[in-house]
C-alpha cells in the first residue's frame, strides 16, 4: 500500500526545545502539502492551553493544583539548562536576533497552514480539563488512542 | 520556516498577482523555487539584491 502525504505527531513533552521540534516539523510538512495532525497529550497539553501563564485551570482542587504547576506556553521549560525557567527566555531572545521564528511564530504558522490540533481525552480528564481550557484553533473532537490511530492511517507517526 | 512563510503569503493573495520573496543564500534560496514549482506556482525570476541577499518572484 502506497503511503500518504500525511504526518500524526504525538506531542507528549510540554518542552520548549521539543515544541519547537514539533511545531517546525508540522508547518514545513504542511507547507509542502502533507497533511498534519498534532495530537496533545499530558505535558503537551500546556502548548495549546488559552491560558498562557500560570492559573488554576481543571475541575477539582489537585486537577487546579497541577494546571497551576504546569502552566501554559509561557511556562514551558528547556528540556535541558532549564535554570528556573530563564533559558526558555533567553533561547526566544536568541532566536529573535538571529531571525529564526519563535514557538509562538511556529504555532501561529501552523496554524495558519492548517495543521490540524487535537486534544488527549485521558489526559484531559486526568487534569480536569476541557476543551474550552484550550485555544479554539484546537479541533472540537478530542481524541482517544483508537481515534488517533484512525486518523493517523496510511502516513508517519512521530512521537515527540 | 521561509517557505511556510511564502506559502502562508501565497493564500493571502489573489490567482495572477505576484509574491516578492527576499530571501538570504543557502537552504532558502535553493529550497523555494524548487517547492513553489512544485506546488504549481510560477517563479518568475531570481534577483540579487545585496550582500547574500535575493529576491524571488513567484506569480500565483
Amino acid at each position: 500500500m502506497e503511503r500518504e502525504k500525511k504526518i500524526s505527531i504525538i506531542c507528549f513533552s510540554g518542552d520548549f526545545d521539543k515544541l519547537v521540534a514539533a511545531f517546525t516539523l508540522a508547518s514545513g510538512s504542511a507547507a509542502v502539502n502533507y497533511e498534519v495532525n498534532i495530537f496533545f497529550t499530558f505535558w503537551g497539553l500546556n502548548a495549546i492551553k488559552k491560558k498562557k501563564g500560570r492559573v488554576f485551570t481543571g475541575k477539582g482542587f489537585l486537577a487546579r493544583f497541577f494546571g497551576f504547576l504546569m502552566g501554559g506556553i509561557n511556562n514551558v521549560p528547556l528540556s535541558r539548562l532549564n535554570f528556573c525557567n530563564i533559558s526558555p527566555k533567553l533561547m526566544n531572545y536568541m532566536m529573535r536576533k538571529r531571525n529564526v521564528a519563535t514557538l509562538k511564530e511556529l504555532i501561529d504558522a501552523s496554524i495558519a497552514i492548517g495543521v490540524k490540533l487535537y486534544a488527549c481525552e485521558m489526559s484531559m480528564h486526568i487534569l480536569g480539563l476541557t476543551i474550552n481550557d484550550f485555544i479554539p484553533e484546537v479541533n472540537k473532537e478530542v481524541l482517544g488512542v483508537a481515534k488517533f490511530i484512525e486518523i493517523s492511517e496510511g502516513g508517519d507517526r512521530i512521537f515527540i | 520556516m521561509t517557505f511556510v512563510k511564502t506559502k502562508i503569503q501565497l493564500a493571502k493573495i489573489a490567482k495572477d498577482d505576484i509574491l516578492e520573496v527576499l530571501v538570504t543564500e543557502g537552504e532558502p534560496l535553493e529550497n523555494i523555487p524548487k517547492s513553489a514549482t512544485e506546488q504549481g506556482f510560477k517563479v518568475l525570476g531570481i534577483e540579487h539584491v545585496q550582500d547574500k541577499i535575493h529576491k524571488i518572484r513567484i506569480k500565483k
